[in-house]
């Protein structure tokens, strides 16, 4: 078991390195001179050019230059923001609360629907549920999320009222966050309305995110139960005369889970790029629309910074996700 | 690339004559597949043939008509049977010009990302270990990446356009056949017709190209199919972004960007083109699943 995590772990060092190499080249590989494309069209005087030279430390050596980087981000320095003046790493933690709240309940959102639908359509293997369930997982899964997002604001927002269009919470609610969740603080707040605004704020964005989660959910379920209900132990089930609920969703739904959870472990790559647009349609405060926005206002310190550290959480949980799976799993193990 | 066509050919003369139609009967016993074919085959000929069918130019604007609502609603004229956009150009012309970006950037995007792919993945495969490790840990950063977060950082480097954001596409997609020819190819080497082709004095080139590669196809071209979908999902992401074609051009992701602020008002010019994207990526996909389970019932299973 040592060696498969510490073999992981090995193939996890150089893909952090090589990560670090991409993201310190980004502001290198710009075109034209990086200082002066930062700069926009305001312009620089020459001595705050050569300043900015001496911070980024253009003016020595390549290797120089990328070992102070690998040192710093090791240390928690990704640089500063250029529009708020702000360190990255402070200003990625502040907003990362907001991006992991919508995701967790997209997830939820996702497995809640998702797993009962492919246990449903395993069941009734090419029948009518089957058939209406998996194919629309299939229009789930061709969803472009951005014209959902939009179909949805029309109906719900637009036509029934029942939803606000953008942000966390009414802006008629204020109150400290200390935890960066917007339920929880809300709840915290005590401030009568405040839990429904943000709740209500939240479903919108959460149906959006999760919808692909859950249709990939739903169609891995499928396979899963079906190759786990050809088993000789489901059959030895069913002739002691379990109940199907019993042997569905127990006996057979137990071991289908696997490689479920592994694929709910390995979106988390796919949550955050589909949060990038999620959260941009619904001016949501998390780390994609402050990554769009970035790229937009040219601060690429941001856009440095916040790449890397998307990048190292998403190998961080890939690589948990496959100890974890090494540990449920003696057979991968042996590989 | 030469090698590669020339191997894909002979591929096709060496093929029994019973191959194509036994794809064709397993193909056809997944009515969603077929459905899906003759919809992406509706797609092509609409590309192709969009400058002809199209009843304007899709940049013409009609001033005095701007935001009709399409002909069966009040107010709509079968003039603009798909009604107008803000600025009073034909939805049903743009619509149907999109067509053509779409399947350009699929066709581009898929062509780039395999071919780089599929040689990256054979060299991995059939190389020494270092060199191997070595591309599949370059492979693993790319992989390392969200996909939409690095092509739109890729496209910020390089200028947003449509040719810019499908090289950034492709670049994201291209990990995918690296892994997926490397594994086919080391699953197909221990085979006893590789060694017999080795011991017949085979070259490394044409055991490459000529003798593993044919083999390795089905999920490859599966995968084709599923990445051509990918295409076209991201790069009206990338346009709907504003990273991706820049209006005016009718692509369909930019066509959304443009008519996010009517939404409330005018449904067509937000629902359609988003319709038209959903239904060529459904269409593809359907058409995914069932080549998948043609190629080899065993695949079935992701």
């Amino acid at each position: 078991m040592l060696k498969y995590v510490l073999s992981r772990i090995a193939t996890f060092l150089p893909t952090f390195i090589g990560v670090t190499l991409i993201s310190f080249a980004f502001i290198r590989v710009l075109p034209g001179d990086p200082i002066i494309v930062m700069a926009g069209e305001r312009g620089l005087s020459d001595e705050r050019y050569q300043e900015l030279v001496q911070q980024f430390g253009f003016d020595r050596p390549i290797w120089v230059q990328y070992w102070d980087y690998l040192t710093g981000v090791l240390q928690g320095d990704l640089g500063q923001s250029f529009v708020t003046k702000r360190p990255v790493w402070d200003e990625f933690f502040t907003l990362f609360p907001a991006t992991l709240e919508l995701s967790v309940f997209a997830m939820i959102f996702a497995v809640i629907l998702g797993l009962p639908a492919g246990v449903i359509a395993a069941v009734n293997r090419g029948k009518f549920f089957d058939r209406a369930l998996m194919s629309t997982a299939l229009v789930g899964y061709s969803m472009p999320i951005f014209w959902w997002a939009l179909l949805l604001i029309i109906v719900f927002s637009g036509n029934l009222g029942w939803t606000p269009v953008s942000g966390r919470i009414d802006l008629r609610y204020y109150f400290p966050d200390p935890t960066g969740f917007m339920i929880w603080d809300a709840i915290a707040s005590g401030q009568k309305g405040a839990v429904t605004s943000a709740v209500r704020h939240l479903i919108l964005p959460t149906i959006v995110l999760g919808t692909i989660p859950l249709a990939v959910i739903a169609r891995q379920t499928r396979s899963a139960m079906l190759e786990v209900l050809g088993e000789d132990y489901i059959r030895t089930a069913r002739a002691k005369g379990l109940s199907p609920l019993r042997i569905n969703g127990l006996h057979a739904l137990r071991n289908a889970l696997i490689p479920v959870i592994t694929v709910i472990g390995l979106s988390v790559g796919t949550l955050l790029a589909g949060a990038i647009l999620t959260e941009t349609i619904f001016s949501w405060p998390g780390i994609g629309k402050w990554m769009v926005d970035s790229i937009f206002r040219r601060d690429y310190p941001v856009v440095q910074g916040g790449l890397l550290l998307i990048a190292v959480m998403v190998m961080v949980v890939n690589l948990t996700v496959d100890v974890l799976y090494g540990f449920i799993n003696p057979k991968i193990r042996k590989r | 690339m030469v090698d590669d066509a020339l191997s894909a050919n002979a591929e096709m003369d060496e093929q029994r004559p019973g191959r194509l139609r036994e794809f064709w009967f397993y193909f056809r016993e997944n009515r969603g597949a077929v459905f899906g074919l003759w919809i992406f085959t509706a797609f092509i000929l609409v590309a192709i043939f969009a400058p002809l069918i199209a009843p304007y130019d899709p940049t013409a604007q009609f001033r005095a008509n701007t935001l009709l609502p399409p002909a069966w609603q009040a107010g709509g004229s079968w003039q603009f049977p798909l009604g107008t956009d803000p600025l009073g150009r034909d939805m049903l012309s743009r619509l149907l010009h999109g067509a053509r970006y779409s399947f350009y950037v699929g066709i581009v995007v898929v062509t780039v990302a395999a071919s780089g792919g599929i040689l990256l993945g054979l060299l991995a495969g059939f190389s020494p270990k270092w060199l191997d490790t070595l591309i599949m840990r370059l492979m693993d950063i790319i992989l390392a990446f969200p996909s939409l977060l690095l092509a739109l950082v890729l496209v910020a480097i390089l200028g947003p356009s449509l040719t810019n954001a499908m090289i950034a596409i492709a670049i994201v997609l291209q990990p995918h056949y690296v892994r997926l020819t490397r594994a086919s190819v080391l699953g197909e080497l221990g085979k006893d017709y590789v060694t017999s082709a080795r011991v017949a004095g085979a070259g490394r080139w044409r055991l490459m190209f000529v003798t593993v590669l044919p083999n390795c196809l089905a999920p490859i071209i599966v995968q084709g199919a599923l990445s051509f979908s990918t295409a076209i999902l991201d790069a009206a992401a990338l346009g709907f972004l504003g990273m991706g074609a820049q209006p005016p051009t009718p692509e369909w992701g930019t066509m959304l960007a443009e008519a996010r602020e009517f939404i409330l008002r005018a449904w067509w010019v937000v629902t359609l083109p988003g319709l038209a994207i959903l239904v060529t990526v459904l269409a593809i996909n359907l058409m995914g699943d069932g080549l998948r389970d043609a190629f080899d019932p065993k695949l079935k299973r992701s």
